[in-house]
């Protein structure tokens, strides 16, 4: 009996040994690249420094755990910045640079539909995988199976603010939209469709033409005049309070409903809380959420930046930067074809924003936050929606 | 024989950069992102020398030249991409296809700026400026409302056919067409009008015949320029042929010099590289707009003319002497190169 026992005993320490050896042991793969694309300087500047700073939280975190682990090996990430001026042309120089240069496992960014339906190609002709964080645009995951996206798509958001507006008993609606712009225009068209089919009414709509409008009294007085029950203003976050400020000078007293682009506090602090309050729009992410994991991130956030609270620009970028992570970590192979794979089958990833599991389409299926302005012009949760 | 070296010369030169460049991209000194960029630089070189020709050759002022170069983008995109299909068209027939594109691009182009050409010209100096200004935000205006080519979306799908060689291809043609058309007869009248129009009216110049041709033959050049462009991005939207493309080119052509070919081949050069070349100088990324500006504003305090102001290559320039070459009077004056040993 005691032979055995000895035997036994031997045995577990051997394989204690082994265990203790191969995790002393773990090795460590060469550094693995990540590009990132954000407008830095020009008209954009304001949503680059969130991504930035949502990618560089994720950076930090992955420092702390000294890379990723996949398959018992552990590959250092380094994050690669660049600015795209949020132009087009800036954005297919920047993707080539990170993939032919750099040599990316993976790209996340832009944030602008525009930048990477130009970039996009490249992207998927180099066999790059690339994952846009606000680029809404139903097109950009058409390009090729390279293409992945952070955020939910126009169609869904417009579905979103027409559900809510009539749930709200809005039985007319006006719109006021920058017919210039895209995204602008995706989310108007699947309003109006949404809308109509629910059984509301468009009693206006006004439209104007560029980023560099400062006055739309003349669309708004006609919107007064019109007297809807709420206003849609799916426009760009510059032009946004303006408009807000403008509605309200123009005796539209009406709710006014917005899109993920009024999702920066600085929209409520120029608009004024007066003209804002009781105000809603959809969001990718609410900061109120309740779920421990989105708490942590904003805690993070807030610690990281001097109190400064995530905007959705931030958290679709973290969560975009840890799309790709999680791919490195379940890629059989660890190159651009393998990371693509994992990515298109990440399913039940929890992260700020919910429970993401990317879809056939290479869209992710995730819930939208509405929330609301309050009398201090404070954005608060309002309810979650899911598709 | 030397006439013929002195026109094979700079072919063979630029046969031989093309190959230098195919080599340091196949031993991976030079990669896809530095082809694009000189792709781009080729673009902007082409779009600049149309703008000179307007603005430092004829003395026009233009500010609305992506106007043009947007209707050339979009005039070539629909023919390559609309009407033969894209990406479904026979490798075979890709080539032609492109260059009818570019064609389309160039002619189309070339008639708005005829349509435009016939009322503004009439006009001088600011009042041009302003209506060259209008016509460029009223093509964007346009091309925004147009369903059929995306609006305002932009449109997707343009087969990338553009490639380095043929960009070279076009900014030599350009460049020897430019330089044929300057020192003619038109491009000298064109001259005489910008030293000064009153005095060239007196000679019997037909100024506004002469301010038209050279609007037109810029705006065919811008044309191409476009086609070209959309053809590297393959996507184009309006908006990207806004006023501030427009400036860009202001840019490149005042810091190049006006009245230089040669100006104008190094600041569309050295303005699209540089921004770029920044990108690898580390810590000084975040200041590379602010470096960028600085530059500009350096050589305009220092050259006021512009880098080559009045300054040519002796490539880019045809000699008077050049010209009496052929012995268009009478043996004795063949000059002294030509004379038999």
């Amino acid at each position: 009996m005691k032979k055995i026992n000895v035997i036994l005993s031997v045995l577990v320490l051997f394989t204690l040994l082994i265990s203790v050896a191969s995790v002393t042991a773990a090795e460590t793969g060469k550094t693995l690249k990540i590009g990132v694309v954000s407008p830095i300087s020009g008209s954009a500047a304001l949503a680059g420094k969130y991504i930035v700073n949502g990618v560089k939280l994720l950076e930090n975190e992955l420092n702390a755990a000294g890379g990723v682990m996949n398959n018992g090996v552990l590959y250092p990430i380094e994050f690669v910045y660049e600015d795209n001026e949020a132009k087009e042309d800036i954005t297919t120089n920047v993707y080539q640079k990170l993939i032919y240069q750099d040599e990316v496992i993976g790209i996340v960014g832009p944030d602008m539909s525009k930048c990477i339906l130009a970039a996009g190609t490249i992207a998927q002709s180099a066999g790059c995988p690339a994952i846009g964080t606000f680029t809404t645009n139903v097109a950009v995951t058409q390009i090729g199976d390279y293409l992945f996206r952070a955020c939910f798509i126009d169609p869904f958001q417009g579905q979103v603010a027409a559900t809510f507006a009539w749930g709200e008993g809005y039985k007319t609606a006006a719109v006021l939209y920058n017919n210039a712009d895209a995204y602008s225009k995706g989310l108007y068209e699947a309003f109006v469709q949404s809308y109509e089919a629910l059984g509301g009414k468009i009693v206006e709509t006004q439209a104007y033409s560029g980023a560099d409008v400062k006055d739309y009294n003349v669309q708004l007085t006609k919107i007064a005049a019109a007297k809807p029950e709420c206003v849609f203003m799916p426009n760009l976050l510059n032009e946004v309070p303006l408009q807000i400020q403008q509605a309200r000078a123009n005796g539209i007293t009406v709710p006014l409903i917005g899109g993920d682009s009024w999702d920066t506090p600085e929209v409520a602090q120029v608009a004024g809380a007066e003209n804002i309050k009781g105000s809603v729009y959809i969001s990718a992410f609410s900061p109120d959420n309740p779920d421990p994991i989105a708490q942590k991130f904003v805690n993070d956030f807030k610690t990281a930046y001097n109190g400064d609270v995530p905007n959705s620009n931030a958290v679709l970028a973290y969560e975009a930067g840890a799309m790709l992570v999680e791919a490195i970590k379940n890629a059989k192979t660890v190159d651009r074809a393998g990371v693509r794979d994992a990515l298109a089958q990440i399913q039940g990833l929890a992260l700020p924003s919910g429970i993401v599991t990317v879809g056939e389409d290479r869209n992710p299926i995730k819930g939208a936050a509405i929330l609301q302005y309050n009398d201090q012009g404070v954005a608060t949760f309002l309810k979650n929606v899911n598709p | 024989m030397k006439p013929l070296i002195r026109k094979l010369l700079p072919i063979l030169g630029v046969v031989a950069l093309y190959y230098l460049i195919m080599y340091l991209k196949s031993i991976k000194v030079m990669n896809p992102y530095h082809i694009q960029v000189l792709m781009f630089a080729g673009v902007n070189i082409m779009m600049t020398i149309s703008l000179n020709i307007v603005n430092g050759f004829t003395g026009q002022f233009c500010i609305g030249h992506a106007g043009f170069m947007s209707l050339g983008a979009y005039g070539a995109s629909i023919v390559t991409t609309m009407i033969f299909g894209g990406f479904s068209v026979a490798p075979n027939l890709r080539i032609p296809v492109f260059l009818l594109g570019l064609l389309a691009g160039g002619l189309v182009a070339g008639a708005v700026g005829l349509l435009i050409g016939i009322p503004t010209l009439k006009l001088k100096g600011d009042y041009l400026a302003i209506v060259t200004l209008a016509f460029g935000e009223i093509v964007r205006a346009t091309l925004r409302l147009i369903e059929p080519i995306g609006a305002a979306r932009g449109m997707i799908g343009i087969p990338p056919y553009t490639n380095f060689a043929w960009v070279l291809f076009f900014v030599v043609l350009t460049l020897i067409v430019a330089r044929n058309f300057i020192y003619s007869k038109h491009g000298r009248a064109c001259i005489a009008i910008r030293d000064n129009e009153i005095a060239a009216d007196a000679m019997g110049i037909n100024t506004t015949k002469y301010k038209i041709i050279s609007f037109v033959f810029a705006a065919f050049i811008a044309g191409v320029a476009g086609g070209l462009y959309a053809h590297i991005m393959s996507f184009i939207q309006p908006d990207t042929f806004s006023f501030v493309k427009s400036s860009d080119l202001l840019v490149y052509l005042y810091a190049g010099g006006t009245g230089s070919l040669t100006g104008s081949v190094l600041g569309g050069l050295l303005l699209t590289v540089l921004p770029e070349a920044l990108r690898t100088f580390g810590n000084l990324v975040n200041w590379r707009i602010v470096i960028y500006a600085v530059t500009l504003v350096i050589i305009m305090l220092y050259r006021p003319l512009g880098l080559c102001g009045g300054k040519e290559l002796p490539l880019l320039k045809i000699n008077r002497k050049h010209l009496y070459e052929k012995s268009i009077f009478s043996k004795k004056s063949v000059h002294p190169s030509e004379t038999p040993n």
